[in-house]
């Protein structure tokens, strides 16, 4: 029993904004199919009524007044860019 | 004899007696590196310019009072440092030559004047138990350089195993600091979470990440943990606790201690010499006066299972920010901007880290968040309460930190689930938010260490600490080093 298909690992591929070769697909068909697989032991325990655990410690949420501070310039945030211009980040055009 | 075959205490005293000089400790560094890092590859970048000037700088300031003075560190290469090339053992990252800031331990060896040496091998994005996921290089056991050294934090132990920094920082989600201390024969402790800040640790799940010490022996490590450890205004998970002196409790006294062997711990997939180096170890707690009971953490099977759903969903979700855009390497093969991201990301991830991607995205995905994702979280809870319920009655938990000793490289890179089995005994303690220790407590037939894991309540690191130093007090495991390149 295979809990993925083939093409939803090609639907997970575009939502995790991963390029994969037709072969790459059927690997992972395989190997992700194994691991669901796996974690499908999961359902021998009966949670119901169970609290998940999101955070080990009661983290609660941590306010601070709105003050502007010193960070990195703006030179220094392009420092490391693929490709910039005019002191910002360039990317390919987002409209064919 | 090395200078690093001396505690940080020693070398302290050394220093303030001018027996020896920062530049001394520099040395021994960089000469170990060149003499073995061929054979091990612990090292992805070094410091050694900035390191040597700061040797020098050291040797001539007269206060000298500081925690770590002119001691050498290697970084796990997740954590940032400033000016300093930070790649997390991927491509994607490997023209990454400045991250503009200092990561918060980072700031803090600093402050107590700690020499950083350079930048230490790992795992891809810390996805991976022995090494092999490095996109640059696998680092090997000093040991037996056949053998992988564990990971993800590899590097960080290999390094200190062979000498060739006193001490390392490594980080640990599901064991990557203990397993790799246990195939390495150090002492390698990951903290309570929230104990250390994790400002400028590379995320990979943000739940579990904490941030610890790789050392030679336990009062180096409780020594280096009292500097990182604290609130971090700059981390909200950091906790806002107390952080008591860890070196204060290494008293050696462990009478009437209360010690529970989970039997789950000591199953049949747990080797009989790692069995037999952790029944010898309750023996020696015995003969200082410290009880043992049997006990069961009924869910631990379940960890393994659990864990790679939520480590995998968290990291799918903060590996998202590689895109390809601020940082990091972009596609030139792309003409649009979503083809940018696609590419960029299958380009300059590897194998591993793409299917843990496509795991986690696949649990969090509509109409699996409920079967998978909250499944995983719900059986997390009852993994807490397990250990919540032993520790109202003991003191530690003590049993094997992995179920064998070292592997071979290429042995098991082809078995997913055999390489996810490998971190069964230590995955339970991140999922429960408790503090361990990795401590050497023995080795294989065929001269490989052996580690003992041991661990405690929520910020009880000092009862972790006072119980693995009264056994390494009792035992000489952790004076043994390999022998890599002739005798040192």
């Amino acid at each position: 029993m295979s809990d993925i298909s083939k093409d939803q690992v090609k639907h997970v591929a575009h939502l995790a904004r991963l390029a994969i070769t037709e072969e790459e697909a059927e690997k992972l068909t395989d190997e992700l199919g194994a691991i669901i697989d796996y974690a499908n032991q999961l359902n021998e325990l009966d949670t119901t009524d169970i609290e998940p655990t999101t955070h080990d410690q009661n983290v609660k949420n941590v306010l601070r007044k709105d003050e502007p501070r010193k960070w990195i310039t703006k030179e220094e945030a392009l420092k490391n860019a693929p490709d910039q211009e005019n002191g910002q980040f360039k990317v390919p055009s987002i409209l064919e | 004899m090395s200078l690093f075959d001396h505690s940080i205490k020693d070398l302290e005293q050394k220093l303030h007696n001018n027996e020896i000089t920062v530049e001394d400790l520099v040395n021994t560094s960089y000469d170990r590196i060149k003499e073995v890092d061929d054979q091990v590859k612990a090292f992805l970048t070094l410091d050694e310019e900035n390191a040597r000037k700061q040797a020098k700088e050291l040797d001539n300031t007269s206060t000298r009072d500081n925690k770590l003075f002119g001691m050498p560190v290697g970084i796990k290469d997740n954590i940032v440092t400033k000016g300093l090339r930070t790649t997390c053992g991927s491509q994607f990252l490997r023209n990454f030559e400045d991250p503009l800031y200092d990561a918060t331990v980072v700031n803090k060896l600093d402050n107590e004047k700690a020499v950083n040496i350079g930048k230490l091998n790992m795992d891809e994005f810390a996805m991976g138990s022995s090494n092999e996921n490095s996109s640059f290089q696998p680092t090997r056991n000093p040991w037996n350089t056949d053998y992988v050294p564990g990971g993800s934090s590899g590097g960080s132990a290999a390094s200190v195993a062979a000498g060739e920094v006193l001490f390392s920082l490594g980080s640990d989600t599901g064991g990557s600091i203990r397993q790799p201390a246990a195939f390495c024969g150090v002492v390698g402790m990951k903290p309570t979470y929230g104990r250390v800040s994790r400002f400028g640790l590379v995320a990979f799940a943000s739940s579990l990440d904490q941030i610890g010490p790789v050392t030679r022996n336990v009062e180096d490590n409780a020594r280096v943990l009292e500097v990182i450890s604290g609130h971090d205004e700059m981390d909200s998970t950091s906790a806002d606790v107390e952080v008591p002196k860890y070196t204060e409790a290494l008293t050696n006294d462990v009478k009437g201690l209360k010690i529970a062997v989970p039997k789950e711990y000591l199953s049949e997939g747990v080797a009989s010499e790692v069995k037999e180096s952790v029944m010898n170890a309750l023996k020696v707690y015995e003969s200082l006066g410290a009880e043992w009971e049997e006990v069961s953490l009924p869910h631990s099977k379940y960890a393994v299972a659990s864990y790679y759903l939520l480590a995998s969903s968290e990291a799918s979700a903060n590996l998202a920010r590689f895109d390809g855009v601020r940082y990091g390497v972009r596609s030139e093969n792309a003409d649009n901007m979503v083809d940018m991201f696609k590419m960029s990301r299958s380009e300059g991830f590897g194998e591993e880290v793409k299917r843990r991607i496509m795991l986690g995205t696949f649990a969090l995905s509509s109409g699996y968040y409920d079967a998978y994702y909250k499944k995983a979280q719900q059986v997390r809870t009852l993994i807490k309460q397990d250990f919540d319920k032993i520790f109202e009655q003991y003191d530690v938990v003590i049993g094997p930190t992995t179920p064998t000793p070292a592997f071979k490289i290429g042995e098991k890179i082809n078995d997913l689930l055999t390489m996810y089995a490998n971190d069964i005994l230590t995955i339970p303690v991140n999922l429960a938010g408790v503090p361990g220790i990795s401590v050497p407590c023995g080795f294989s037939e065929n001269g490989l260490p052996i580690g003992l894991q041991i661990i405690g309540k929520h910020f009880d690191e000092n009862t972790v600490y006072r119980t693995a130093h009264a056994f390494e007090q009792a035992t000489d495991y952790h004076t043994k080093r390999p022998q890599l390149g002739g005798a040192q």
